[in-house]
């Protein structure tokens, strides 16, 4: 199953970013599959991206709003909410673990071997504090003197945008070259922050301040598709808790936020069928390897 | 044929919040689509935004 997922890691990536023309024309794709939102962290200035980022887009939406409203356009950003939403109510953060090139990038950097070590769960409330106050209320908030906000996330954070587009785009682009600042510096120096951090922990970004996966992560008790803990087969053996990417006790918290589905603990670690994926209530099959906790050693 | 119940077939509920989460949210889409978003959003989308990869 984990080759399935890394099969689906790389269609999804490749086609959200199947636009190979850019070493010919110098720049991003035009076309009008931009109007639909990537399920990932996927930059729109991406060279090859066919889609468009929905945090790049809400912030956009959110920075004009108010001359947008001036102009009688009630642009408050319902399409992109709308479309990660039905994303968010299907899958939740199964996205971030099936469908996320940059999660995906940090997955790859993490099977360097090294020492490992375990990020504090109090970090991963960084990711909702970014999603609220970068996205949502800085673009809103502050303003030039015509009205505009700024991308906050993307302009100051994202290192999804600065690996899958500002560096291309420096490539492509060597007029660009001349406008490097304390703004690209800054963003490159987070980009290799997060990086390095992957080699040691999984998933750094995912965990501590990806707004995207801070917003599939409050859809952890109502998605459609999560995994299941029959707690009638469960030993509080702990074996979930070893192979969680995401540092998730699963059969302590089963609706955890940080579940991205990835199928670790049913697949590689319970031996007692405790662990199921279901589609809304209904149990998909799960490895059945004829223990019980009546037959448990 | 001796057939058993895989354990995890056992009959559950069905959880109805994903099918009251989906809708709404279907329905916000649309109302963004309705109110010309999507135009707004390709016109974004389809300029290097300097600012996002941190050179403007």
């Amino acid at each position: 199953m984990e080759r399935v997922r890394k099969w689906v890691q790389v269609i999804i990536g490749f086609l959200t970013n199947s636009s190979w023309s850019f070493p010919f024309t110098k720049t991003i794709y035009q076309g009008p599959l931009k109007v639909i939102c990537a399920p990932g962290l996927n930059c729109y200035s991406c060279p090859a991206a066919t889609t468009s980022c929905a945090l790049g887009s809400i912030q956009q939406l959110l920075g004009g709003l108010r001359f947008a409203l001036e102009n009688s356009q009630y642009y408050f950003g319902f399409s992109v909410l709308g479309s990660i939403g039905v994303l968010g109510g299907m899958f939740g953060r199964m996205i971030c673990g099936w469908a996320c090139p940059f999660g995906f990038v940090q997955e790859l950097l993490h099977k360097i071997p090294s020492r490992k070590f375990g990020i504090p769960r109090l970090l991963s409330y960084g990711k909702f504090v970014f999603l609220l106050l970068f996205v949502v209320v800085l673009p809103l908030v502050l303003v030039d003197e015509f009205g505009t906000g700024n991308p906050w996330f993307c302009k100051f954070v994202c290192p999804a945008g600065t690996l899958e587009a500002g560096l291309p785009m420096l490539l492509l682009q060597p007029n660009l070259r001349n406008t490097i600042g304390l703004l690209f510096l800054n963003k490159f120096v987070i980009l290799i922050l997060f990086l390095t951090w992957a080699i040691f922990s999984s998933r750094p970004f995912c965990r501590t301040a990806c707004p995207l996966g801070a917003f599939y992560a409050l859809f952890s008790k109502v998605r459609l598709v999560k995994l299941h803990l029959d707690e009638a087969r469960c030993t509080n053996c702990k074996a979930c808790h070893h192979v969680c990417p995401m540092g998730v006790k699963f059969n302590e918290s089963p609706n955890d936020p940080e579940c991205i589905t990835c199928l670790a603990c049913m697949n590689k670690a319970c031996k007692f069928d405790a662990i199921s994926l279901e589609i809304g209530g209904i149990p998909l099959a799960a490895p059945d390897r004829g223990m019980s906790p009546a037959n448990k050693p | 044929m001796n057939q058993t119940t895989h354990p995890h077939h056992k009959k559950r509920p069905l959880r109805k919040p994903p099918f009251v989460v989906i809708p709404a949210f279907l329905l916000l889409w649309l109302i963004g689509v309705a109110t010309g978003e999507p135009a707004r959003i390709l016109e974004q989308a389809v300029q290097v935004c300097l600012s996002c990869i941190g050179i403007g």
